[in-house]
């Protein structure tokens, strides 16, 4: 099968993108997507071309690295399925394939497909951590945790932190993302003396990176290779308003006890 | 203090805000649809209705001026947050966009600036009275009439009801206004239960059945006022009478 394919290049960070359509080689239907981009980079290679820089890690859907928008959906066309997950035998001989970077603000685009994703890695700096000393391992069950809380904290702590809830969002918002990472620790026991501290933190630190606010869309939700659910948004919602009410610890004069 | 300025000053907090005083307009919505349905009764029921109001200066500016604050802030954090928004995205999509959101939960900022269009409008047509504007050339401020049992002479509300949504184009924008706050409703009163945090995956279906419910109430309810008048020509006589009664009234 053969593919077209509308490609979004850039030279770098300053200079103005724009797309550029090439056809692809023969390619074997059951080549992962990334394999097809691949093969076409090493004929442009051959040809003397500058091969499509794009993001990749560990090519099995885990580290989150892969960030590709084909046509207009993060991802590609299954839900709860990474762009290196997606398989050629999802399209068709001659179809179309319009193939862009994740867009937002706060995502510049470095060079063609590859955008600088280290906004997100400042919102866990902001709060996304527990302050204990780590030590030797403790033994296991001395801390009780309620199943269904385990099992929360497990489904939220699913998300890869690819960005694709801000690539799909009209409002590039990363209330997804920030979500889960709240409610992931948020739901722990080892999570809760900073809880409160945490959400506040990390939300403040989302807006001043300039990702969008939440107007319900449901896109993240959507396109979400971890399928992480807007419950967690309504979590993180719940939790912010409980530390805005909170505030800021107040030093008391004269100090002392009680 | 503090609280409110850190409440405006976040993205969630704005929403929050967003969130209660859409809440309060959803109440008031409601409470004029109620108050509203009198006119299919007898033409003194709104009449009284509208009087007893009216006689009323301090529960009416009260509700006023609460909802113009309402508006305010609802408007305020939506243009405010609309315009962070677009920012974030400056450069579009060209294989299309927002995948798996409904059209309604794109277009609530484009709804609602058409809803606040139309209450303007309303407020002049209605309830400023301006002569102008209502298309039909008459001023409804002289449409007068008196209660059951009192020779106290009162706004005719039910006669300028039925003469305001005579005029095709009143009724048609009314209708258009009504669709979209359908439309609004239909997202907003789902959307506001998760920005306050209500909602988990057993709820989230129970919640959006009954936004599109009360939304879709809502709509006939308010719909079904001007299609009575102007197809199913409710109240004709009695406006004929009382548009011949103004000219006495202008007489004198
Ligand atoms: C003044 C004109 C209006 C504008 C510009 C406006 C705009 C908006 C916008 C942009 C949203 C955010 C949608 C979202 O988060 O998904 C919203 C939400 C909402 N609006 Fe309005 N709206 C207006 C009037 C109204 C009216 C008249 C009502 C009630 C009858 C209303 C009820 C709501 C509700 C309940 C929400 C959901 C709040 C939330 O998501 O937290 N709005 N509006
Ligand atoms: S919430 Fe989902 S889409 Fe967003 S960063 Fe995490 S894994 Fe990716
Ligand atoms: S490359 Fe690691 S998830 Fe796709």
């Amino acid at each position: 099968m053969k593919v077209t394919l509308k490609v979004w290049r850039q030279k770098n960070a300053k200079a103005a993108g724009e797309f550029k359509t090439y056809t692809s080689p023969e390619l074997n239907p059951n080549m992962s997507f990334l394999e097809m981009l691949d093969v076409l980079n090493e004929e442009l290679s051959n040809r003397g071309e500058e091969p499509v820089a794009f993001d990749h890690d560990c090519r099995e859907g885990i580290c989150g690295t892969c960030a590709l928008v084909i046509n207009g959906t993060p991802h590609g066309p299954h839900k709860g399925v990474t762009t290196c997950q997606t398989y050629m035998r999802s399209f068709k001989d001659g179809d179309q394939l319009i193939i862009e970077p994740w867009r937002a603000g706060p995502f510049p685009i470095i060079k063609d497909l590859v955008c600088d994703r280290k906004s997100f890695d400042r919102i866990q700096q902001a709060g996304g951590f527990i302050t204990v000393r780590t030590g030797s391992a403790p033994d296991a069950n001395s801390i009780p945790v309620p199943k269904g809380n385990s099992d929360l904290a497990m489904d939220a702590a699913q998300c890869i932190g690819c960005g694709a809830c801000v690539a799909a969002c009209k409002n590039a918002s990363a209330m997804l993302f920030v979500a889960a990472k709240v409610s992931h620790l948020g739901l722990m026991p080892q999570g809760q003396p900073e809880r409160y501290r945490r959400v506040k933190a990390m939300v403040e630190k989302m807006d001043t990176e300039g990702f969008g606010a939440c107007t319900v869309t449901g896109s993240c939700e959507a396109v979400c290779p971890k399928e992480i659910s807007l419950d967690f948004i309504a979590r993180l919602n719940r939790d912010y308003a409980v530390s805005l009410l909170k505030g800021e610890p107040k030093r008391l004069k004269g100090g002392g006890a009680g | 203090m503090n609280l409110l300025l850190r409440l405006w000053r976040s993205s969630l907090g704005k929403k929050y805000v967003m969130a209660f005083t859409g809440i309060a307009l959803f109440g008031f919505v409601i409470g004029h649809l109620v108050g509203n349905l009198q006119v299919f009764g007898n033409p003194d029921l709104i009449n009284t209705y509208a009087h007893f109001l009216k006689s009323k200066p301090g529960l009416i500016w009260g509700a006023r001026i609460g909802l113009l604050l309402m508006v305010s802030l609802h408007f305020a954090a939506a243009v405010t947050l609309t315009l962070a928004n677009r920012a974030a995205r400056p450069i579009p999509y060209a294989g299309g966009s927002a995948p798996g959101s409904t059209w309604k939960s794109r277009h609530a900022m484009v709804s609602g600036l058409v809803i606040l269009a139309f209450v303007v409008y309303h407020l002049l047509h209605y309830t400023a009275l301006v002569g102008g504007i209502n298309g039909t050339g008459k001023d409804f401020s002289l449409l007068k009439t008196t209660l059951p049992g009192s020779n106290d002479v009162v706004p005719d509300v039910y006669a300028m009801m039925i003469l305001g949504f005579k005029v095709w184009w009143v009724t048609a924008f009314y209708l258009i206004a009504q669709a979209l706050l359908f439309l609004h409703l239909g997202h907003g009163l789902a959307s506001m239960f998760q920005s306050l945090g209500l909602r988990n995956h057993t709820w989230w279906p129970r919640i959006s059945a009954f936004a599109r419910a009360t939304s879709l109430v809502i709509f006939l309810g308010y719909a079904s006022i001007p299609i009575a008048v102007l197809v199913g020509g409710m109240g004709s006589e009695y406006a004929q009478r009382a548009l011949a009664q103004t000219s006495v009234n202008e007489a004198k």
